[in-house]
């Protein structure tokens, strides 16, 4: 749709809203498989309310704004085993690179890091080629 | 105020993941599929994202400390790693996989079906194992 890009743009501006609003007060780096791996591994549980806060309101405005405004598609496979192996591949991948899409991509480039250019880079790359094999090649997604 | 600041920032990243329609992993799948039909969408959320967010981090040069006190987030180690090219690389294959990266499952937990409550377990799963894989991995490079 062509209106896409006005939502994707308006969207992109409350996320990084909301990454400003977690650095600006409280002093931390709002990136999502951080703030839910260190209630995982044990690792942020000094912090694990502010966690839960956060983790809260990234649950709570969507199911609002759904039960407002009407579902949206999220078009989420229907395939058991790519569903597994591809969170087991999120889950792992981003603790061990220290971040994911909003740590590496919104915050990391936005302070022209260039850990987080190059996470970007290789987790873009890697999708893209993934999609590519899976969806062009192979027919599976 | 720690944790009502946090809720502000969650509800605005949640709604804006909603809005941007980034939790439609079709739209997700699409900017990844650059061979077939290419969705920009992507590209404008992370830019509308790195606006406020560069702006944000020019602004804690001008103050010494976060609103609720202690410190800003230091430089990260500018090293970069065999582990943040290995992860980011497993990351990458599962997003592209399944259209879905950790912030936009949480946010689509409510109305994603049981197909996002399976990627999440599966998730934290792979969170969980994390500290073993990476030992692992220095182990393996060790020996060599």
């Amino acid at each position: 749709m062509e209106t896409d890009w006005i939502h994707g743009l308006l969207g992109g501006l409350m996320i990084g809203a909301g990454g400003a609003v977690y650095l600006l007060a409280n002093g931390r780096i709002m990136g999502a498989s951080g703030i839910i791996g260190g209630l995982i591994d044990g690792s942020g549980r000094d912090t694990a309310a502010e966690r839960l806060s956060f983790l809260a309101g990234v649950i709570a405005l969507p199911l609002l704004l759904t039960l407002a405004f009407g579902g949206v598609a999220t078009h989420v496979t229907g395939n058991l085993a790519v569903l597994v192996v591809a969170g087991m591949l999120v889950g792992v991948g981003t603790r061990l690179a220290n971040g994911c899409t909003s740590g590496h991509g919104v915050c990391g480039i936005s302070r022209l890091s260039l850990r987080g250019i190059v996470a970007t880079c290789f987790y873009i790359g890697a999708g893209g080629i993934t999609v590519a094999l899976f969806r062009h090649l192979l027919g599976i997604i | 105020m720690r944790t009502l600041f946090a809720l502000l920032a969650g509800s605005l990243f949640g709604a804006g993941l909603h809005i941007s329609g980034m939790t439609d992993t079709a739209k997700v799948q699409g900017w990844l599929d650059v061979f077939g039909d290419w969705d920009p969408t992507l590209a404008f959320v992370m830019g509308g994202a790195i606006l406020p967010m560069a702006l944000a981090w020019q602004l804690t040069r001008l103050r010494r400390t976060p609103l609720v006190g202690g410190s800003f987030p230091p430089r990260p180690d500018p090293r970069l790693g065999r582990n943040l090219v290995i992860g980011s690389v497993l990351f990458g294959a599962g997003w592209g996989l399944a259209g879905l990266c950790p912030g936009p499952a949480v946010a689509s937990i409510s109305y994603g079906g049981p197909g996002v409550v399976v990627f999440m377990l599966a998730m934290l799963a792979g969170m969980a194992l994390a500290p073993r894989t990476r030992s692992y991995l220095d182990r393996a490079i060790a020996a060599e």
